[in-house]
């Protein structure tokens, strides 16, 4: 007998069913086998410290027998992409390690499992950690003992310098003749000027060379995390101490506006070319190249670059950020470790957070590659001899200010970044306007967020 | 005429329509229901990713909602989103930038395009070879096409700026390409048009084979010029080919965002911020959703309006 076309399509149609059919039955079968094996997934940014997880995470996979998995993004995507994994209320992630400005939004969202009722369980107490960290880390709202992460990763800007290169006789003299002084790492931001301008253009082992990398990327934080390191020093505060919001004065007043001035001065006096969008690798590029005498960085990279074997070892020193007229800061790095809200595996994330939490695991974090914020480990006294750098790291970490963690902070960020990339580095207006108007934008912001501001 | 009818034919007929609608029934669909049953995903997956989200996307321009301050109550703002992004100074000058980028690029592409296409149609021995090498930016992914020129600007390094320098005698790590105001707008012109250029070509070049050369052969006769023939032949006739590039080209260049973002990310300053990078960062990086969604429908329109007024014109072209 002949089939029909219609007896034919509907044979097919009805076969693509089966097919489809039996696929996801095969899959749904196979499903309770894989969840057989328990597993955590950690999120956090792709670069040298997150490597040192992976390898102390094998000990808690040997400890535990729960597998970690990690989910790493490149800095300049870490925001967008895990912010919007937390504000959909995703499942990718069951830890995660998020900036510390992320902290006031993922507390009031409930993005975060609130850790109080856990570290009293466990006897985690946060005293046993640096007092800074617990403040930018885990405290929403600040100051106040809610908290709702770990102090993961501590971390703060700071600089590398080429020890060779100050070392070298002829170029001691020529700058103590040209300025007289000995060549030495800056201790304010008026010494670090002069020395970027000795060592722009110079002619070192018949190479070009610049005087100083600072950070400028424009499109997610770089520009402002390397601005507010001077911003800070010269007089730049977020609000009035005493009258929380109130902008007006204290963002744009005559210190900060000097403040910003230096910076673009800086930029424009001593940086190589092209350095219009640069921020963490460009400045590792720049520094690992021996194109400058001086990078602005997170401490974070710095134990991958006294490694580095054409400019680390001896070739390689470091120093705190320098001083301003006003004061002595720098800017907060770091994350906190946090679960979750959504996970399915709540009670193996806080296990994880447990673990992490101990002075061994802390001891050996720090021996690795990452920066340990407890006490037991950094204030040990041989904590200072432990790294060439970790003398530095110490005297940053007492000396740090973070930007705002308002869940509004997003918008405050890029508020800032447009605001100081215009001047800084499109030329576009004065200081002074670019803070005004910066004034003016937060000012609208937190409006929005229904905070009272006052103009005066 | 007679026509000769058998006189068992109209039972034939009807049998065989008997026969054709029992075969429906048997399989219990009929060609219609089928017909359904195939158009029927496309139409739901339509509806859950077009039409519904339009539909929302509308609905949430008129409230307050912020996605990093979720726990605040949902307001219904009315028209204060629109209100506020058509009085902002910014919006209006990431409007005008964006404008200017989609006139200069699709200018030149078409410039570039049209130029090509021209050579290509010669049909000269080595003519394939040479379009398939001329094809080869526009299959690039646009990541990979920022990433690499990104590269071919780096002032210090860069053979872009090595090659400026030998033509022109200028320093080559003395200038930044997507680092400077001047420079930067025509920067992403340019990779922009390198990109795309071929695509313009490829259309004009589809309508510069579609004229039949017996035109050519009636103006040779007639002893026209090959600029005469240019002007009264080619041009008119390929005129709707290229206004259909342009139409193109325009509505994706408004759109563009990756390969800007990967080149600049919208600087130095905001001199390349596209208004589509302005809409990225409202909605993923600020999270004001219900203003985002409201610039999303104020460019929405716009480009629908503009393309529909360019539609019209494209077809009193055509009947010319």
């Amino acid at each position: 007998m002949r089939t029909s076309a219609t007896g034919k399509w509907s044979k097919w149609a009805g076969g693509a069913l089966a097919l489809f059919a039996g696929v996801a039955l095969t899959a749904v079968a196979n499903q309770p086998a894989a969840a057989q094996s328990k597993q955590l997934t950690l999120c956090w940014a792709a670069w040298d410290p997150a490597n040192a997880l992976v390898e102390l995470g094998k000990d808690f996979t040997k400890e535990s027998g729960i597998e970690m998995k990690y989910e790493f993004v490149p800095w300049t995507s870490y925001a967008d992409r895990f912010l919007n994994e937390l504000n959909s209320h995703g499942k990718l992630c069951d830890l995660i390690i998020g900036d510390s400005q992320w902290i006031g939004g993922a507390a009031e969202n409930h993005w975060y499992v609130k850790l109080n009722d856990f570290f009293a369980k466990e006897h985690i107490t946060m005293d046993d950690f640096v007092p800074a960290t617990v403040l930018g880390y885990s405290e929403w709202p600040k100051n106040t003992p809610n908290y709702w992460a770990l102090p993961a990763m501590a971390d703060a800007v700071g600089w590398t310098y080429r020890k060779d290169w100050f070392a070298r006789p002829e170029i001691q003299a020529e700058f103590k003749k040209k300025y007289g002084r000995d060549l030495a790492p800056p201790k304010t931001y008026e010494e670090l000027k002069q020395i970027a301008e000795f060592f722009q253009g110079r002619d070192i082992d018949g190479k070009k060379v610049y005087g100083a990398y600072i950070f400028t990327e424009r499109g997610s934080e770089g520009i402002t995390m390397g601005v507010t390191n001077v911003l800070y020093n010269y007089g730049f505060e977020y609000d009035n101490p005493k009258k929380p919001y109130q902008m007006q004065g204290f963002v744009n007043s005559a210190n900060a506006v000097k403040g910003l001035e230096v910076y673009k001065e800086l930029y424009k006096c001593c940086t190589a070319p092209g350095m219009t969008n640069a921020y963490m690798q460009e400045g590792l590029d720049a520094f690992k190249s021996g194109q400058v005498a001086m990078q602005m960085n997170w401490f974070a990279f710095f134990p991958g670059l006294y490694k580095d074997p054409n400019v680390g070892g001896d070739k390689i020193g470091f120093f705190v950020n320098p001083a301003g007229p006003n004061g002595h800061f720098t800017q907060l790095g770091g994350q906190g470790i946090s679960v979750v809200a959504t996970s399915e595996h709540q009670d193996d994330a806080l296990r994880y957070i447990k673990w992490f939490a101990q002075p061994k695991v802390q001891q050996k974090w720090w021996e690795i590659g990452g920066y340990s914020a407890l006490k037991a480990v950094v204030d040990a006294p041989g904590f200072p001899k432990s790294a060439p750098f970790a003398p530095q790291f110490l005297e940053s970490m007492a000396i740090v200010k973070d930007f705002w963690a308002e869940p509004s902070y997003a918008q405050l960020l890029l508020d800032m970044q447009k605001r100081v990339h215009d001047y800084v580095v499109a030329d576009k207006g004065t200081a002074q306007q670019a803070l005004d108007l910066l004034v003016k934008d937060w000012t609208k912001v937190f409006k929005e967020q229904g905070k009272e501001v006052a103009s005066q | 005429m007679t026509a000769i009818i058998h006189p068992d034919a109209g039972a034939d007929r009807i049998g065989a329509q008997a026969r054709q609608a029992a075969t429906r029934r048997v399989h219990g669909l009929s060609d219609r229901s089928i017909a359904w049953l195939f158009v029927a995903p496309t139409i739901a997956l339509l509806l859950a990713i077009n039409i519904f989200p339009l539909i929302w996307m509308i609905r949430l321009s008129f409230t307050s909602l912020n996605l990093s301050m979720s726990y605040l109550p949902l307001r219904f703002v009315g028209l204060e989103n629109y209100s506020d992004i058509l009085t902002d100074d910014d919006v209006w000058i990431r409007l005008q930038t964006t404008a200017r980028f989609v006139i200069c690029s699709v200018a030149l592409q078409v410039v570039i395009g049209f130029g090509l296409a021209l050579l290509i149609n010669r049909q000269f021995r080595t003519h394939s070879f040479w379009t398939t090498i001329i094809l080869l930016p526009m299959m690039l992914s646009p990541a990979v096409v920022g990433n690499f020129w990104t590269l071919l600007f780096q002032p210090q390094i860069g053979p872009f700026n090595y090659v400026i320098g030998l033509f022109t005698g200028i320093p080559p790590s003395s200038f930044s390409m997507t680092g400077e105001v001047a420079l930067a707008p025509w920067t992403i012109v340019l990779v922009d048009s390198w990109m795309w250029a071929p695509y313009v070509m490829l259309i004009c070049l589809a309508g510069l084979r579609s004229i039949p050369d017996y035109i050519y052969e009636a103006a040779e006769v007639d002893r026209a010029s090959a600029w005469r023939q240019f002007w009264s032949i080619t041009l008119p006739m390929v005129m709707p080919f290229l206004m259909l590039a342009v139409l193109f080209r325009a509505i994706e260049n408004f759109k563009m965002f990756d390969m800007v973002n990967l080149l600049t990310s919208g600087g130095p300053g905001s001199t390349t911020e596209l208004v589509s990078i302005t809409l990225k960062r409202a909605a993923f990086e600020k999270w004001r959703t219900g203003y985002s969604s409201a610039l999303a429908i104020i460019l929405f329109v716009t480009v629908f309006g503009a393309a529909n007024i360019y539609v019209k014109a494209l077809n009193r072209v055509k009947q010319r």
